[in-house]
């Protein structure tokens, strides 16, 4: 991993880093050269692995207060909010968490895709993240349960209905994953126990993801490969520790302005009632980080293809890295693909405000044409775009732009390209 | 590696192919009470039937049952409400199914009240037929509860149910 060989000063370190080369492995990590341009997008990674340690830490307090019984589960939640010292800062600091955690990982995932982050040689790194994004959305899914209100319930019977959609064995599995004919103790206590595991997996694949982004380095908001170390690098610590730890303080104000002035405004009204098998809420809609995944669903008039789209949805994302054609990683060498980007904010933005609204009228008819842009724009637009686009020429290196700017370089170098061109 | 495919399988060969089966039954063994465990228990199998007194029921009310920890509606129609489920024709229909079929007695509508879609429970007298409206995605069941408009893709299930006596319906 390291480029240079390390020892160190003291004996007792030097003995230790013999048997078990920890000290090694922190030296890597405090040296890492990285990107001297790395820009405030880059600080999510930080803050990410705050959000799940958070997460875990407040997760493991809940569940010494918390009962996962259908009986019980309601009143423990309450328990915890009344009676529990510091209960309910614990609880909405992880209930808000989950949503803090996930407006970080959209901001993550958004920035590689604009500068290009998914591309060779780092898919593995994506795959790694989109498995972790998966596994995420388990998890919040799983715990939006356990407080065992009407959207806990309904939430847990429409999501896992969506697999009795599966041909042939579609009940034999909702029976499976429920233990019963329906949402019942036996999901719950399941579902306790895969919501307590699955954070410790993300953590185990977080690892591989840092690993995996440790061996060819970071990309860059210019894309380019660069040398390392060199010029264009500064170690990590402590010029990115710095930075990560800015940017995670200006994330800890939104994050505590949540938990502290409105920590039940990204929730339901609905699920401080009591879940109630015989009564459906009148309007059933998940968490806002499922919604644009929610409207996909309920935009195909099929339920089988409805399921379908939804999760390919998500897979198309994980093979992302070979529908994108263009060679060229940072967007700001693509002036097209950095329009079609734009849009697909929007489209996802879009898809986001129907999933939330009832899907009916115009809203149906909005959700079925941003659902039918998003795969055009996987699908079609990239591999398209990276055979037709003019990409405008990249720098050969990150300091040459400023300390390379000057007039004779630059006219060398743009007659060297305009030869090339005749 | 000619040479070793053209051998005839020793006894070392013959070793290793039984402990390789002999070793996946073991941990087919292993597995399976892992995966089974999370099928319904004997105590959720145990709850399967369940006995209705229908006797305060009149025409035009339903009552809505817990069966299995699923609702079951117990709706006493009205003559018009069997006549226009009788009346329609079966090629309207998305999930084909007849009235009498789903209705033995036909004052009588006994079914799951779980929208075949995603599971919710249809709000009864209500939607497009005036029977049921699912809230959650927009599915239309008629009077005889058969889907008519939107996405769910089959009718409500009737469950097994019979009449114990002219007040008493068992369900399962």
């Amino acid at each position: 991993m390291s480029d240079h060989e390390y020892t160190p000063k003291s004996k007792v370190g030097k003995w230790f880093n013999d048997r078990l080369p920890l000290l090694t492995l922190a030296n890597h990590l405090t040296e890492y050269p990285t990107p001297k341009n790395l820009n405030y997008w880059w600080t999510f990674g930080g803050i990410l692995t705050f959000c799940l340690i958070t997460q875990i830490i407040t997760g493991i307090v809940l569940g010494m207060h918390y009962v996962a019984h259908a009986d019980l589960a309601f009143q423990s939640v309450e328990h915890i909010m009344r009676d529990v010292n510091y209960g309910w800062l614990i609880r909405y600091v992880h209930a808000n968490g989950a949503s803090m955690f996930f407006l970080a990982v959209y901001i993550h995932i958004f920035r590689s895709l604009y500068y290009g982050s998914y591309k060779s040689p780092r898919e593995v790194i994506w795959i790694i993240g989109m498995l972790i994004y998966f596994l995420m959305m388990a998890t919040a899914f799983m715990g939006y349960v356990l407080p065992w209100g009407q959207m806990s319930f309904w939430g847990a019977t429409v999501i896992t209905n969506l697999f009795s959609a599966i041909p042939l064995v579609g009940e034999s599995i909702t029976n499976w994953l429920w233990g019963g004919y329906s949402v019942d103790n036996p999901t719950l206590t399941r579902f306790f126990s895969l919501h307590y595991l699955f954070p410790f997996l993300i953590l185990g694949l977080v690892v591989l993801h840092i690993w995996a982004l440790h061996v060819p380095g970071n990309n860059n908001p210019i894309g380019i490969d660069i040398k390392k170390p060199s010029k264009d690098t500064v170690p990590f610590h402590p010029y990115i520790v710095i930075k990560d730890a800015f940017a995670l303080l200006i994330f800890l104000l939104i994050f505590a302005f949540f938990v502290f002035f409105s920590p039940n405004i990204l929730g339901h009204a609905d699920n401080y009632i009591e879940a109630n098998p015989l009564v459906t809420p009148a309007h059933i809609v998940p968490e806002w980080y499922l919604l644009p995944f929610y409207a996909i669903l309920r935009s195909v008039p099929d339920k089988l293809l409805g399921v379908i789209a939804m999760f390919a949805a998500i897979f198309v994302l994980v093979i992302l890295p070979w529908l994108d054609t263009s060679k060229v990683r940072s967007t700001v060498f693509r002036p097209i693909y950095k329009q079609f980007y734009w849009f697909l904010v929007a489209d996802v933005l879009i898809l986001g405000y129907v999933g939330a609204m009832p899907a009916e009228g115009i809203y149906l008819l909005i959700a079925r044409v941003a659902t039918a842009y998003y795969f055009a724009h996987f699908l079609i637009i990239l591999p398209f775009l990276g055979f037709k686009e003019k990409t405008t020429p990249l720098p050969l290196s990150i300091t040459e732009p400023i300390l390379g700017g000057s007039p004779d370089i630059v006219m060398a170098r743009n007659n060297s390209n305009f030869k090339e061109k005749l | 590696m000619s040479d070793s495919e053209k051998k005839k399988p020793n006894r070392r060969d013959f070793i290793l192919t039984a402990t390789t089966a002999a070793g996946a039954v073991g941990v087919g063994a292993v597995v399976w009470p892992l995966v089974d465990q999370m099928n319904p228990d004997a105590s959720v199998k145990a709850l399967a039937s369940t006995e209705v007194d229908i006797s305060a029921v009149e025409p035009g009310q339903s009552i809505t049952v817990l069966w299995r920890g699923k609702p079951v509606f117990i709706k006493r129609r009205t003559t018009e409400e069997i006549e226009s489920a009788r009346a329609v024709d079966l090629s309207e229909l998305k999930h084909p199914e007849k009235d009498e079929d789903r209705a033995k007695n036909p004052e009588w509508l006994v079914m799951l009240g779980v929208c075949t879609h995603l599971g919710c429970v249809p709000l009864t007298d209500k939607g497009d037929y005036g029977a049921w409206f699912c809230p959650c995605h927009g599915s239309h069941y008629d009077t005889s509860g058969r889907i008519r408009k939107g996405p769910a893709p089959t009718n409500m299930e009737v469950p097994k149910y019979e009449f114990v006596n002219s007040n008493t319906i068992k369900i399962g």
